[in-house]
């Protein structure tokens, strides 16, 4: 089968009157890592959501492995294989850890206990601190939590808003190689990263956005070598 | 200018049905509703202000208007002597152990740094400020509530006259408010709410046990009127041709002759506070207050003290309560504070509020006579309702006769009713902001 | 010096009573909690809720006590409670399919839904004037005590008594089962974790597949419940009075916000804490005085520090000072 997994085609819309993205396109392919990269307020965050149903598109198409799914609702995303960790308050922070992986699995019926130890494997910090309220655990554990939580769906698509936000570097490292380890299980990532140059580096594909448009798109090689990028956007 | 006719036309059918229930009805209970649906509409304004202007919601609006109501007592009735040199000293004195020992006891809290030595220092001074008003304060109670008590046992007023006490009625109420707003202004709407609606279950229960200050529950009737009193204008040589050219009996005359005195008092009331309502509505300050009001963080953003301006007008709007209160009690002549419940002092003055249009001063006096109007008349309608829906269980059903004798109750059903569809179908009101 | 005849009577007029007064207050402010936590507004149609229910287990306990069915020495009540609670549930969830929904959908500021609760709440408040009346209604019927003062007098042989009335023994029992199961719910079970979930971070539950509607359709059914358990438990001890429901509000809110409104453990810490600094503080400590200190140094007066028709000032005091020093409660809620 060709063709992307996800696709937002030639989005455009915006949270109210104002349009935020402009005919913005991203797509991420099967088992890939898709990284969307762009200046503070560029509309990264806005294009996660647009595609994930939480807010309306004016123009444009999101398709899930070819099929339209623009009119679904989020939860009807989730139960299509699609998950999403947003960039603020991505977790139940009263609820236990446990707790948080489970709400994940809610709209599972099945068993979901191996997919926790999955989790927990791919986290082994969390199971110590299972029974933990997740609103005490240090920010790099928030976010493992919140990626556990939604992978705890088994979706076929993850998409990440900057889940290195407010972290060490080392934990950043860290975080970079967990990612890449659920794309080596053949899940698709669709993630927005701040840290550009390392997230361009484990990136299949690339998009930088720039005020709610497609600026450059290509393979995370070619856009790290493209030299009008390094300067405008990594900084030399 | 279309917005307008539809306004005028609006009062002009209120006025209609005044119309006809001083024809079909009687005169005097059409001006019985016009002068306390004018002192209602006055409570509206006062609350308007608050919410209308600046989104602050207070549900202690009873308690604001009952101490205006008090400052009518305590300005217009004449002193009780033998009460005054049976324990006012004592009183007085007990209330500044009291008022001395709150100071103190906020100092403390101010100025310690948190902690035990903080808390026992807290507790000495409220224990011995409490002792020591105890020990002065119910010796000198319990000896003005010993004199006369039949007619008096309470220090009685100032003897001055009763108009005063309207201003005076505003400027107790307003600094209820100041205190209430103090504490909870600049939290959550909803802290407001349950803080205002203690203050006022308390100032009612003040006004309910403190005998010395206002005979409590023995009531105090009698309050001296601004006017004079339908005794006298039956004396006047005019009332029996004028009784006659109207065909009205002269008691009807010299009643209607005398409502009508009031409401002239009370609309040259409301025609000021209007006026100085709208003035202050459109001036920089009125829109800076609805600035705060729509988008609060802005505001706090471009440096506005925000809870400052609230507790301005929290308690402008409370003072203009206290006004209607103390307006109230000299219409009454009396001040009975059994007859102070929330329903009907607090919550029936929001739905005139929203009914009549948040944000709008005129909307606010149109709700405010409207609804004291339905009010009024809901009651019998309620009773004639009951009456047609229970005919079908018989003449002598104990069912029918039970629902009958709770038909008052069906006011407040309609009154929530009627909050409840405008807020969903039309939340301006009937005269929307501008 | 008499250490133990003090203890009793303490017991007697303010450890027994505040404990069943407390138990009554921490269902009230419970209910409250749990619609503020889930649906974040304050819901102040909540007495008259209290009262529409137990309107409905009274009602239900004469039909009961006509068809000569009871339940021996327990109140006739116990057995009319679970109608109260189903009508109940069905009238909130008519509120909030009528009323609630709507402004929730849109997502209004919490001020406007306060607002359509004060509706709710005129609305509640004449039907049940409307159907049972202003008037203060008895529906207590079975032992009236567990053991009464001259019981324990004869059996300890002490100079004080110590009663316990059926109604306050219920009352702490009945009020220990409901939290007990309400906590199971919330922790243990699928839904009331999503409960939690959904009042932590709304978004993010939605984003879970978490139903919001069935989330709300819980809480209101929730609330209807505690409300019902509250309101009976009170009018057994303390009798029926519309008015009264509606004064409730005041201590149940103080109570909610002491503990952190949202947080169920702080609702009923806070009941607990208002009810008994109403007892201490309202109680004439004379006679306690009298038997713990020496011959002679007994006060003159009640030794009250207020008086019973003050007890309103009491919960609003503790809500002032909470106000003050601890916006968010004793046990962190949500509200700032
Ligand atoms: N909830 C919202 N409502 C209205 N505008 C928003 C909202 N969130 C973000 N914006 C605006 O959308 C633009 C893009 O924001 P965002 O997508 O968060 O940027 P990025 O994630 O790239 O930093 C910004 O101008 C921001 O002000
Ligand atoms: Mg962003």
């Amino acid at each position: 089968m060709s063709g992307p997994v996800l696709i937002g085609d030639a989005m455009t819309g915006g949270y109210g009157a104002a349009d935020i993205l402009h005919d913005c396109t991203i797509a991420v392919e099967k088992g890939q890592i898709a990284v969307i990269v762009g200046p503070n307020g560029a509309g990264k965050s806005t294009a996660m959501k647009a595609v994930f149903g939480m807010l309306n598109i004016r123009e444009g198409q999101v398709r899930l492995n070819g099929r339209d799914i623009t009119k679904l609702t989020p939860q009807a995303r989730v139960a299509q294989g699609m998950a999403f960790v947003p960039q603020t308050s991505n977790i139940f922070p009263s609820l236990t850890v446990e707790e948080n992986l489970e709400m994940g699995a809610f709209l599972r019926r099945d068993d979901f206990r191996t997919t926790m130890e999955q989790v927990f494997d791919l986290f082994p910090i969390l199971r110590d601190k299972r029974r933990q309220a997740a609103g005490e655990l240090s920010g790099g554990q928030r976010q493992q939590v919140a990626v556990g939580r939604a992978l705890m769906t088994q979706p076929s698509v993850l998409m990440l808003d900057e889940p290195t936000a407010g972290v060490s570097p080392i934990v950043m490292d860290e975080l970079f190689d967990r990612i890449i380890e659920v794309a080596r299980t053949g899940i698709s990532i669709l993630m927005v990263e701040q840290n550009a140059r390392q997230a361009l580096e484990i990136a299949d594909k690339g998009y930088v956005l720039v005020q709610g448009r497609n600026r450059f798109t290509d393979t995370g090689q070619a856009l790290l070598a493209d030299p009008e990028v390094r300067r405008s956007f990594l900084g030399g | 200018m279309s917005v307008n006719w539809r306004n005028i036309s609006l009062f002009a059918a209120l006025f209609v049905a005044l119309g006809m229930v001083w024809t079909f009805q009687s005169p005097t209970l059409a001006l019985t509703i016009v002068n306390m649906g004018l002192i209602s509409a006055i409570m509206a304004l006062g609350v308007n202000m608050q919410w209308g202007y600046a989104g602050i919601f207070n549900v202690g609006i009873m308690g604001f208007t009952a101490v205006g109501g008090l400052a009518a007592v305590l300005i217009s009735m004449p002193p009780v002597g033998a009460a005054w040199s049976a324990g006012a000293f004592g009183a007085i004195l007990g209330l500044m152990i009291g008022a001395a020992t709150i100071f103190a006891a906020v100092l403390v809290t101010r100025r310690m740094v948190p902690g035990w030595p903080r808390m026992l220092t807290l507790i000495a001074v409220l224990g011995v400020g409490w002792t020591l008003n105890r020990a002065v304060f119910v010796p000198a109670i319990n000896a003005i509530e010993a004199v006369n008590p039949a007619s008096e046992g309470y220090l009685g007023g100032l003897g001055l006259p009763v108009l005063l006490a309207w201003p005076v009625g505003a400027l107790l109420a307003a600094g209820a408010a100041w205190m209430v707003g103090k504490i909870a202004l600049g939290l959550r709407s909803d802290y407001l709410a349950i803080a205002t609606l203690g203050i006022s279950e308390i100032l009612i229960s003040v006004l309910r046990n403190e005998t010395w200050l206002a005979r409590g529950v023995k009531n105090v009737t009698g309050i001296p009127r601004p006017l004079p009193g339908p005794a006298e204008v039956r004396q006047q040589d005019w009332l029996p041709g004028l009784a006659d050219t109207l065909g009205w009996s002269v008691n009807q005359t010299a009643q209607v002759v005398v409502q009508l005195g009031y409401a002239t008092l009370f609309l040259i009331v409301l025609g000021l506070l209007i006026w100085l309502a709208e003035k202050a509505l459109n001036s920089p300050w009125g829109r800076m207050m609805r600035a705060i009001r729509d988008n609060e963080t802005a505001a706090r953003a471009m440096g506005k003290d925000v809870t400052k301006r609230h507790l301005g007008i929290f308690v402008l709007g409370s003072a203009t309560c206290g006004l209607a209160g103390a307006m109230m009690v000299t219409l009454d002549g009396q001040l009975v504070p059994t007859a102070y419940e929330p329903l009907r002092f607090t919550f029936l003055i929001w739905v005139m509020v929203i009914v009549g249009g948040s944000g709008n001063n005129w909307g606010s006096v149109l709700g405010g006579i409207l609804i004291w109007f339905l009010w009024v008349q809901v009651e019998p309608a309620g009773r004639w309702l009951i009456d047609v829906a229970t005919i079908w269980l018989g003449e002598d059903s104990a069912l029918r006769a039970h629902l009958l004798g709770n038909a008052a109750h069906m006011r407040l059903l309609t009154m929530g009713l009627a909050m409840l569809l405008v807020l969903r179908f039309s939340p301006r009101g009937l005269i929307p902001e501008r | 010096m008499d250490p133990i005849n003090a203890f009793v009577l303490l017991a007697n007029f303010v450890l027994v009573p505040a404990l069943a007064y407390g138990s009554q207050l921490a269902l009230g402010a419970l209910g409250v909690t749990l619609v503020y936590g889930i649906l974040r507004f304050s819901n102040f149609a909540h007495g008259d809720f209290m009262a529409f229910g137990t309107m409905v287990v009274i009602l239900t306990t004469w039909v009961l006590q006509a068809a000569g069915i009871g339940l021996g020495v327990l109140p006739t009540a116990l057995l009319a409670l679970p109608v109260g609670i189903v009508a109940l549930a069905l009238y909130a969830l008519a509120a909030e399919k009528l009323v609630f929904g709507f402004y929730r959908r849109q997502r209004v500021k919490p001020v406007v839904l306060v607002m359509a609760s004060i509706g709710v709440m005129f609305v509640t408040n004449g039907i049940v004037r409307l159907i049972i009346g202003p008037g203060d209604q008895r529906f207590e019927d079975g032992g009236r005590f567990i053991f009464s003062v001259r019981e324990f007098r004869e059996w300890s042989g002490l100079a004080e008594g110590l009663a316990l009335r059926t109604a306050q023994g219920i009352t702490i029992v009945v009020a220990l089962v409901v939290m007990v199961a309400l906590f199971w719910f919330l922790n243990r079970t699928r839904t009331g974790k999503s409960m939690r979930a959904f009042s932590d971070n709304e978004d993010l539950a939605l984003l879970s597949g978490i139903n919001p509607d069935r989330v709300v359709r819980v809480t209101w059914i929730l609330a209807a419940a505690l409300a019902v358990v509250a309101g009976t438990l009170y009018g057994l001890d303390k009798g029926f009075r519309p008015f009264t429901y509606f004064q409730l509000l005041l201590p149940i809110f103080a109570a909610a916000i002491v503990g952190g409104l949202g947080n169920p453990m702080g609702a009923i810490a806070g009941g607990y804490l208002v009810a008994f600094s109403e007892m201490t503080i309202t109680y004439a400590w004379r006679r306690f005085l009298g038997h713990l200190l020496p011959e002679g140094w007994t006060p003159e007066g009640l030794a009250q520090i207020l008086s019973v028709d003050y007890k309103f000032a009491v919960s609003f005091a503790i809500l002032v000072l909470v106000l003050i020093f601890r916006p968010t409660g004793l046990f962190r809620g949500k509200a700032v």
